[in-house]
């Protein structure tokens, strides 16, 4: 009576309940964390050999005290005006060697992008948010720059092509040309950004 | 012709629902692949602060984390207040960080060790001098790629 069609079949009815359980565990422990922020290099410890003699006018000073106040080349700067005026430094182009640059070629002010350095400088009861903020007003002025180089050269924004350049899913013939072109722009405008020490550290 | 007039019934089919478990199964190795299961706990707070020229921090392998804030709630009583720094899963002064560097770069295979970028995930109400602290360190142990790791949004929001 029993043994007329075989083995029962499973009820497969309860897998899509099993599998639901699981999926909400993963759904709900997932945080898809997108980790990004500003890359800077740090200086290396070791004082360089031979002492390099920089031009006043070509040092972009800005230091923040400890209540956040921006002094930038010895004029009190609200935070808002800092890229422009970085901008203005950086492609001033004072001895008019620079092809590419639009700046008003004030003799009093950088060379070329080339000598540009722009030299930060920081209290250590500054906050680290308004640090930041500086900084990103800093790597926006070279960045923007570079993106306005980058449209007139290959009509594309240089931190898109920085960003596939990055991007470990580019594939190798691609990442070869973009190098070349990320290239070429870095060194339209190098990126020259020093960090002096802390100024109660009181060291040089 | 019988054999076509027996399928008239009237009755609508019930929708089959054998594919769910595909579908729900699809869903979950999604998620599965894309799970970070997170390898220290937090004990600081971590408000980063807001960057709008930011870059990605691609391949985790290559990444050291540092943490500084101000201790939570539970830990203020033992540690104080003042902001410190995590290392792992433990409590810092500024002088372990070049230990600390070296012991995980030691821990990446040879041809990572000198790629390795240090993210300073640090709270935004932090002072800058624990940070040039940090900094200093690293400059012992010759680790000179940081990434200073923030929440992507306009800069000027930081400071209020």
């Amino acid at each position: 009576m029993g043994r007329r069609a075989g083995a029962p079949e499973v009820n497969a009815g309860s897998m899509a309940d099993i599998a639901f359980l699981l999926l909400i565990f993963f759904l709900v422990t997932t945080t898809i964390e997108t980790d990004a922020g500003l890359d800077r290099m740090l200086p290396p410890i070791e004082p360089p050999e031979t002492d390099v003699i920089i031009k006043q006018k070509n040092i972009f000073q800005v230091s923040i005290n400890k209540n956040g106040q921006l002094l930038a080349d010895e004029e009190l700067t609200d935070l808002k005006d800092l890229r422009a005026k970085a901008i203005a430094f950086l492609e001033n182009n004072g001895d008019g060697t620079c092809g590419y640059c639009s700046g008003k070629k004030n003799p009093e002010s950088s060379d070329n992008p080339d000598k540009a350095i722009i030299s930060l400088k920081n209290d250590r009861e500054t906050k680290y948010s308004t640090y930041i903020t500086v900084q990103n007003e800093l790597v926006g002025a070279y960045n923007d720059l570079r993106n306005r180089e980058s449209m007139r050269l290959y009509n594309r924004k240089f931190v898109e092509l920085e960003a596939d350049y990055l991007n470990p899913e580019t594939d190798k013939d691609l990442k070869e040309e973009l190098k070349e072109k990320v290239k070429k722009i870095q060194e339209l405008f190098p990126q020259k950004l020093s960090e002096a020490e802390t100024s109660s550290s009181s060291s040089n | 012709m019988s054999k076509f007039a027996k399928k008239k019934d009237g009755e609508l089919p019930a929708v089959s629902t054998a594919s769910l478990p595909d579908i729900v199964f699809m869903l979950l190795f999604f998620f599965m692949t894309v799970t970070v299961m997170k390898d220290s706990s937090l004990k600081v707070e971590n408000t980063l602060p807001n960057a709008s020229e930011i870059k990605k921090l691609e391949k985790k392998d290559r990444v050291i984390y540092i943490y500084v804030g101000k201790p939570t709630p539970e830990f203020v009583s033992k540690f104080g207040a003042e902001p410190k720094i995590q290392l792992n899963d433990k409590f810092a002064g500024p002088s372990e960080v070049g230990d600390y560097i070296l012991m995980e770069r030691a821990k990446k295979s040879q041809d990572l060790q000198n790629v390795l970028t240090t993210a300073l995930k640090v709270d935004k109400n932090a002072n800058m001098g624990l940070i040039s602290d940090i900094k200093q360190e690293l400059r012992k142990v010759n680790a000179l790629k940081v990434n200073y790791t923030t929440y992507d949004g306009d800069a000027f929001n930081n400071l209020q």
